[in-house]
């Protein structure tokens, strides 16, 4: 899912630029206020993660490969925000050191998997766990769910995005500059193999993290308070 | 919560150490073609693609070391020793600046 350069036109990947640049600062501020001291350690695994995780080539029936992102549970976990800005510092450093992605893309890729991903997987899993407790099964289908459909859904922005190319830059002959494909082909490229393939694999990797780190400690994901605080919480309401 | 913090980087140091198996996974991935493979699949290279496509040189394209022809050991080293820079390199910096900016 990430784009090298020369596939987005100046149009696109400078829009995206300008898209991101007041999203990133924004995200930088929400991090500021947000953080606590305890959630610093699994800020800094999260980015080592999603790292880690992206450069994890995994292929499907029908010859392709990809990859997961990790994108969701950093989401449920640790807020979109913070996800947000993991991806980004994961996704830069894949760019400038390893050429996976390219310069010109960075903010495209940002957009796809560092505000797409997150979001739609953090919305989605509030939305499916409603009132249930954090304890509940539901929540565990619910960040398996969130996991399948972000990471689609960053596929099908990433298809949107590669499709537009032939439409807004092509030579007066109709040549494409950059990526050749139109939009009938690249939206079914880009989802089907996510839907049939990767997105199963992140679902599973966002259900068996929740998991975890739910049995061990539920206070430490994102909107989630402790025992102890609940009880102090009791205590504040006079009776 | 420190126990939880070691288990899942126990878990991280895993999947760099298996990373390398992914070199394994023969196939292409859609949108990422470089200039030869296009020009192999369409009997043309996009100009703007071309021009643009080599506009950055990474100093370990790929998760490999610089250079080609590398057997399937160096090409593992390359792709573990990427992982590992990646781990240290995010996860350092976010420790710092997250240690920076967190409230209690």
């Amino acid at each position: 899912m990430h784009i090298p350069d020369g596939y987005l036109g100046p149009y696109t990947y400078i829009a995206f630029w300008i898209i991101m640049i007041p999203i990133w600062y924004y995200a930088g501020k929400k991090l500021n206020t947000e953080l606590k001291s305890r959630q610093v350690p699994l800020l800094a695994l999260s980015a080592a993660f999603t790292f880690v995780i992206m450069m994890f080539n995994v292929p499907i029936p029908g010859g392709s490969t990809g990859h997961a992102v990790g994108g969701a549970i950093i989401a449920i976990v640790l807020g979109p925000w913070a996800a947000l800005v993991t991806i980004s510092v994961a996704l830069v450093l894949q760019a400038l050191m390893f050429g996976d992605g390219g310069i010109t893309a960075i903010a495209a890729n940002c957009f796809n998997m560092g505000v797409v991903m997150p979001f739609v997987a953090y919305y989605a899993y509030k939305l499916i766990s409603g009132n249930s407790e954090i304890t509940s099964s539901k929540r565990i289908i619910a960040s398996a769910i969130a996991g399948y459909l972000s990471l689609t859904m960053a596929a099908f922005f990433t298809g949107v995005e590669f499709g537009i190319q032939p439409i807004l830059h092509h030579t007066a002959a109709g040549v494409p500059l950059y990526m050749p494909y139109p939009l009938s082909v690249t939206i079914p490229a880009m989802v089907i193999e996510h839907v049939l393939g990767f997105g199963f694999l992140e679902a599973l990797i966002t259900a068996l993290i929740f998991a975890y780190i739910r049995r061990t400690d539920t206070s430490l994901i994102y909107g989630e308070i402790s025992e102890a605080q609940k009880n102090e919480m009791k205590r504040a309401v006079p009776t | 919560m420190d126990k939880i913090v070691r288990n899942l980087a126990i878990g991280l140091t895993l999947l760099i150490i298996l990373a390398p198996l992914g070199l394994l996974a023969v196939g292409e991935t859609f949108g990422e073609w470089g200039p030869e493979e296009l020009q192999e699949k369409l009997g043309f290279v996009p100009p703007g693609l071309e021009q643009l496509s080599g506009l950055w040189n990474a100093p370990m394209s790929d998760y490999a070391f610089p250079g080609d022809g590398e057997s399937m050991t160096v090409s593992a080293a390359a792709y573990i020793l990427s992982g590992v820079i990646g781990a240290v390199v995010c996860g350092s910096l976010l420790y710092v600046v997250g240690k920076k900016v967190a409230k209690n």
